[in-house]
């Protein structure tokens, strides 16, 4: 890949990895400038067949309940019950994709997409940002590896506050963490570089 | 490739953190002139308020800024140029330009350059490496980020920083890199009071040159709210010393006026409302906060009040209320018999002792019967007692609804009486049987040392306690039924009065207000800032578009939330059950007379 000549736009690559349960995740890589990167990773699409699978099963058992009572209100609030399930569905739990934008000497921001377009983004403040690490963590039956922001303590100078994950929905495996992970060092060596020095 | 990179920028960069220069989005497609704003040393940012146009003389510059300076307490200075140019260089303006940085020294020196009609920017930041004008510059790298001044100026962030209060200079600015930019142009209203269009010796622009909005109703309410509050002041001193008077002060009066929830209702809305019409100023954001919701609440309260009311002469409901409640009451005693009837017998299969069973049977039947004759008296007055009840709704929803609880708790006194009367018998019972299963034993209770002791009783004493103890015990299936059927009862009035009782606290502590403003001004209370990077090219400073994060509706209730004589329950489950088991009156929602803030 040729770097950055006058007037080419921003480095861009993308890259196709797994999550913990199998699915395809795509990997967007931003490179605005040196001391500015975007990560986007995608989450697997909502699929026909469960999409379908549900709506089946919730209508089969209304049908059942109508032939019980004979009442044909349990028809109609089945097909509401549906159509606001999926839109509830659509816009509070299906996270269509996962941005990490870091910035130097600004700090790093998250956001999440969902299917139905809300974004929602949470900005941690560099001063407030202690280490980027990849930590290890039991969810269900697996163990996982998932990437964390830790957070300065105020009271303690060598204590952690507090600490966030990152790509909670995707839930990508441990070779999309690493390559994350080693970019984010890189910037926050040069961040530590600039604020230790007079 | 991208090591590559990190190296050439290493190379390329000086020491020091990348240099932020906030830039304000009105002051994009301004003409040239200079940049005034704050530098903070810490952050290494540059926040800028505003741009002096040409022409200007330089003294007349540095006096507003040093009144600017002592009015606000902000250190506002020149920052640099900014050059908004056509498409073919101007020579001459970049010559003069640069001769300013020896007019208004500051370190380091901005530079910014945008070429009309198009979106490439150009930044340089300049700094001096020795003391004499002559030694060499150095450059430092630029990020340019784009900020709206009027969401910013009119915004709060949550949790607030816990800046300082204005002190001389900026010498604590040692608040979180954007709480300072957010304090930087909420502090520099002074400098916002003129603009380009003023006839004043330096033209400015900022956010104000884009016109300022303003509603007619606003300005109208604001000058007629000054008299308004002053009278309504005056009705509401009155109306607390009337309440307060001698009147209301002996004993049976102010008993009952403690434990009817109409009064705490009342003087609650009072006190809110003393609190909103009152003539200090508030203090701060937050006080001014509260008494805006106290005001939205108070007003939907009232009109929630009025529409209940209007809906209730529609068809004539009032008659209908009347002439339902005396048979209602009639049909709850009727029952109730029915239920002592019922224990009277052999309830589920179990067999009571007859005698006592019928005692207490007897007892409560009269009980009931008493009430019933109240009832049968009063009922020609209910209707016109009702109707001036009803007229209190137009005080409000919440004053509608204290009314119904305490109709509630009135026409179930008798159940309220009878679930005393079991549960003082049971609880006599409990610890009558405890004192003499310890004489069974052969120990007693200690009440110096407050635990179980051995004792030697006499003979006689152990014979007649062993006979207590065997009629006691015989007697428990009976005492514990009544009891249990009788808490029952009073559990469900509870509940029914509990669920009353929070809705009324919904309406009372619900932050309307602060609701509405996150709903159509959501800029107004912001949680944090979101970044968005916009068109880059390479060779170009990198930009960026700051942009406010509201704050979520959930925690706009829980910051805002308004204090209310809550009635959450005051025992937890486990001390619940031990009460119950032992026979000890319940009250399972908090007393009316604590309040809670």
């Amino acid at each position: 890949m040729a770097g950055p000549g006058a007037g080419e736009p921003a480095m861009e690559d993308e890259r196709s990895f797994s999550d913990i349960c199998g699915g395809r995740l795509a990997l967007h890589r931003r490179y605005y400038s040196p001391s500015c990167l975007e990560f986007c990773l995608s989450c697997p699409r909502i699929s026909l067949r469960s999409l379908t699978a549900v709506t089946c099963t919730v209508w089969l058992a209304a049908y059942g309940l109508f032939t019980l009572c004979e009442n044909s209100m349990i028809l109609s609030a089945a097909i509401f019950i549906t159509l606001l399930g999926l839109l509830g569905y659509l816009h509070f739990v299906k996270i269509d994709h996962e941005t990490l934008l870091i910035i130097d000497s600004l700090g790093i921001q998250m956001t999440s997409s969902y299917a139905s377009g809300k974004e929602s983004t949470t900005f941690i403040e560099m001063g407030k940002v202690k280490d980027v690490i990849i930590n290890e963590a039991i969810y269900m039956q697996k163990v996982i590896y998932y990437l964390c922001i830790l957070l300065k303590d105020p009271v303690e100078p060598h204590g952690i506050s507090q600490v966030v994950p990152i790509f909670q929905s995707a839930k990508p495996r441990l070779d999309c963490l690493i390559e994350v992970y080693r970019s984010c060092q890189e910037i926050l060596a040069h961040q530590k570089a600039a604020s230790t020095s007079p | 490739m991208p090591r590559l990179l990190q190296l050439l920028w290493a190379q390329l960069s000086g020491p020091g953190m990348v240099l932020k220069a906030f830039f304000p989005t009105c002051c994009a497609s301004a003409d040239s002139g200079l940049l005034v704003g704050r530098w903070v040393p810490e952050q290494s940012s540059a926040v800028v308020l505003a741009v002096v146009h040409f022409p200007f003389i330089p003294v007349q510059v540095k006096e507003l800024l040093a009144q600017v300076q002592q009015a606000s307490q902000v250190g506002v200075a020149v920052l640099g140029t900014w050059c908004h140019r056509r498409q073919e260089p101007e020579e001459s303006l970049g010559h003069f330009l640069e001769g300013l940085g020896t007019l208004f020294s500051h370190e380091p020196w901005l530079q910014l350059c945008r070429e009309r009609g198009s979106k490439s920017w150009n930044c340089k930041a300049t700094r001096r490496q020795g003391p004499t004008p002559l030694a060499p510059a150095c450059e430092d790298q630029v990020m340019l980020i784009f900020y709206d001044q009027r969401k910013v100026l009119l915004s709060r962030l949550h949790p607030p920083a816990a800046l300082p209060e204005r002190q001389a200079g900026d010498a604590t600015a040692s608040a979180g890199g954007l709480a300072a930019v957010f304090d930087t142009v909420a502090r520099s209203e002074v400098l916002f009071q003129s603009d380009r269009f003023d006839e004043g010796p330096v033209r400015l622009t900022h956010w104000q040159s884009e016109g300022v909005e303003a509603s007619i109703l606003v300005e109208l309410a604001k000058r007629a709210a000054g008299p308004v509050c002053l009278l309504l002041a005056c009705l509401l001193s009155l109306v607390s010393a009337a309440s307060a008077c001698r009147v209301f002060r002996p004993w049976p009066l102010s008993f009952i006026w403690s434990k009817l929830s109409t009064c705490e209702q009342l003087r609650h809305r009072l006190d809110q409302l003393t609190l909103v019409v009152s003539a200090h100023r508030a203090e701060g954001p937050a006080q001014l906060m509260r008494k805006a919701n106290t005001l939205v609440s108070v007003l939907l309260d009232m009109a929630l009040g009025l529409l209940l009311l209007s809906w209730l002469h529609r068809k004539d409901r009032f008659a209908h209320l009347a002439e339902a409640l005396v048979p209602v009451a009639d049909r709850v005693a009727e029952e109730l018999q029915h239920l002592l009837q019922w224990l009277m017998g052999a309830p589920a299969g179990l067999k009571m002792n007859r005698a006592l069973d019928q005692v207490l049977g007897r007892f409560f039947l009269y009980h009931i019967h008493l009430w019933i004759s109240y009832i049968h008296l009063m009922s020609p007055f209910i209707e016109h007692i009702l109707w001036h009840l009803g007229l209190s709704a137009c005080l409000g929803l919440t004053v509608a609804l204290s009314i119904l609880s305490d109709i509630i708790s009135l026409l179930t006194f008798h159940i309220y009486c009878f679930y005393v009367y079991g549960a003082r018998l049971y609880c006599l019972k409990i610890h009558g049987l405890s004192s003499l299963w310890r004489l069974f034993r052969g120990k007693k209770w200690n009440v110096l040392r407050q635990r179980v002791d051995s004792c030697s009783y006499d003979l006689d004493q152990l014979f007649i306690g062993t006979l207590l103890f065997t009629i006691l015990i015989f007697l428990l299936p009976t005492t514990a039924l009544y009891y249990l059927v009788f808490t029952l009862l009073r559990l469900l009035v509870v509940t029914v009065q509990g669920l009353v009782h929070l809705l009324v606290d919904l309406i009372n502590s619900l932050p309307l207000y602060s609701l509405g403003l996150r709903l159509c001004r959501p800029y107004r209370l912001a949680a944090g800032v979101k970044f968005r990077v916009l068109e880059h090219e390479a060779g170009r400073p990198l930009r960026l578009l700051m942009q406010i994060n509201p704050l979520p509706f959930s925690h706009v209730v829980r910051t805002y939330r308004l204090p209310s004589c809550g009635c959450h329950p005051k025992h937890s489950w486990g001390s619940l059950c031990r009460k119950l088991f032992f026979g000890e009156l319940i009250y399972p929602w908090r007393q009316r007379g604590d309040k809670q803030d």
